[in-house]
């Protein structure tokens, strides 16, 4: 029971940063490696406000406008100095890891009392005694189904409209006047902004501040992601945010079961690797039958 | 009206592939003409095309719309009055958005893109009623996804969606070229119709020598970036296909082809 909850926890924070993943590979098409940065540096903000005694939803919110600035960076690196997407959030990564250390003046930060959106007055005045154990995969749950509630409301306005016609056919952005390079920025600020919240909802769920915590995020994000969208892709009424949710809970169900076979948790990035591997190799597989059939 | 004037243009400067394409250019549309240009691979037809869409910028010259220079004006600004549809169906509609979302980003061009619903409920028999004029029975499967329909049903949409806006100039770039000569038929007939319709100036690129004759009220041929044949009005009238295709193999087989 321990480990299901468990799984759920971090499942639900990591689908925060999933649906950011989601923007950038999905909706945008743009392979954003800036996640690894953006992730910690949300963690990193998050750690030095709650240590000075910030209410935690605040911290959050910035949290989340300091992820939306670094993806804002990352998008005028390449729409402005016209550095290749891989690039450009390669750099972005690199400056980070120096960035996300200047932030919180050591390698790790640990939570011992303070406040977290998990544990303050306001949420245990809420939560009777006997749902502790699950109080924080509910309050999890909730933030996860409100931040998948406002992309999917994003994503159905004109903004929105926009953001996907340029992923999905630039030249016709440019024909309806607008310019794509923009929609581009503001596509990778809201995309690294929800990556900077599962950051800081992650470093307020495990209580400590750590710079190597964004290693591998992104591999993470897009695993969630591709799992999520081709397991659920025959059922053509749930929305694809639903399927990356899902996909993220069953990521961390997968590295559960293989630390519950025996492999211990240091293995943790190999694990995600050849998950990812294996993940990339099934969908590849299905893609070549399709077109063989047709 | 659009003007362009002493256009020159090199492709790959300072290079043994040096290539003049255009030298001291100038080419003038007066509103209301719809221009069929010819010209064969290389001519400079789709140059000049993207020199009025600003996808590619003259060494020097200068472009001019209704008196304003827009040689420096950025590519997407450029198109708020112009229109485009291109050769390859795909370009002109958004593949994974449904035909309704489609129509709805196309209607919304001009005006801002902002946190406003996407779809404007209202508008929808409008669309309908838009889709239904392309006798394709699209107007049945609005929240069908656009890449799956055919290059023509694209084709049709993307035509449909370029004109749907008030619009200063209309550019079609070989827009049958990747049909079947039936539908091909279909797309020209319904670009006529448009263009009548909305009183649309339009410069229309096309390999088809009898769509060039058939349609518009003005002819250009072009080779090696100059203009070999401007018949308008009552002198275009008179050309027919033969003549079209004999000057064609002239110009051919002077330069060895």
């Amino acid at each position: 029971m321990g480990i299901f909850i468990g799984v759920l926890e971090q499942g639900l924070i990591y689908s925060i940063m999933a649906l950011g993943v989601y923007i950038t590979y999905k909706i945008l098409d743009f392979p954003d490696l800036t996640t690894d940065g953006s992730f910690p540096c949300g963690a990193a903000v998050t750690a030095v406000l709650l240590t000075k005694g910030v209410d935690p939803y605040l911290t959050t919110l910035i949290a989340f406008l300091a992820g939306m600035l670094i993806g804002a960076l990352t998008g005028v690196i390449h729409v402005k100095f016209k550095v290749r997407d891989l690039l450009s959030g390669i750099i972005m990564m690199t400056a980070l890891y120096s960035v996300n250390l200047r932030i919180t003046g050591k390698a790790n930060v640990p939570l011992f009392t303070q406040k977290t959106v998990f544990d303050n007055a306001f949420v245990n005045g809420i939560f009777p005694k006997s749902l502790l154990p699950v109080q924080t995969m509910i309050i999890a749950f909730i933030m996860a189904l409100i931040m998948k509630l406002l992309l999917d409301m994003y994503l159905n306005t004109k903004s929105g409209f926009l953001l996907r016609a340029t992923g999905n056919n630039d030249t016709l952005v440019t024909i309806l006047a607008k310019d794509k390079g923009l929609v581009k920025i503001t596509g990778l600020a809201i995309a690294n902004g929800l990556i900077a919240m599962g950051g800081s909802v992650m470093c307020q769920q495990q209580r400590f501040f750590d710079i190597s915590m964004g290693t591998g995020t992104v591999v993470i994000g897009l695993a969630s992601v591709i799992m999520g969208i081709n397991v659920f892709k025959n059922l053509t009424f749930m929305k694809a945010t639903t399927a990356v949710v899902i996909g993220a809970i069953i990521y961390k169900a997968c590295v559960a079961i293989a630390i519950a076979m025996g492999l211990s948790a240091s293995d943790m990035k190999l694990i995600t690797a050849v998950l990812f591997l294996v993940i990339l190799v099934i969908t590849i597989d299905r893609k070549k039958k399709v077109k063989k059939n047709a | 009206m659009l003007e362009l004037k002493h256009i020159e243009k090199y492709y790959n400067i300072g290079t043994v592939n040096e290539m003049c394409l255009f030298n001291d250019f100038s080419f003038t549309v007066d509103d209301g003409q719809f221009v069929s240009v010819v010209g064969s691979n290389g001519s400079g037809k789709t140059s000049m095309l993207n020199l009025i869409c600003g996808s590619i910028e003259p060494d020097s010259g200068c472009i001019l719309i209704g008196g304003e220079d827009i040689t420096r004006k950025k590519d997407f600004a450029r198109h708020k009055e112009i229109g485009r549809v291109f050769q390859n169906p795909a370009m002109g509609t958004c593949p994974d958005m449904t035909i309704l979302e489609n129509m709805a980003i196309a209607d919304n061009k001009g005006k801002s893109f902002n946190l406003s619903k996407g779809i404007n409920k209202k508008r929808i028999d409008f669309y309908k009623e838009q889709l239904a004029q392309l006798g394709l029975g699209l107007e049945d499967k609005l929240d069908v996804k656009v890449g799956s329909l055919s290059g023509g049903q694209r084709q049709a949409m993307a035509l449909l969606m370029a004109t749907m806006t008030p619009l200063k100039f209309l550019i079609l770039d070989e827009h049958t070229a990747a049909l079947d000569p039936k539908t091909a038929d279909l797309i020209m007939e319904l670009t006529n119709k448009i263009v009548e319709e909305k009183h649309l100036t339009t410069i229309m690129v096309t390999h088809n020598l009898r769509y060039a004759v058939e349609y518009g009220n003005r002819l250009v041929m072009m080779h090696q970036g100059r203009v070999v044949l401007d018949a308008s009005g009552e002198e275009k009238s008179k050309k027919d296909v033969n003549d079209i295709l004999t000057l064609f193999n002239e110009i051919s087989i002077e330069c060895g082809n």
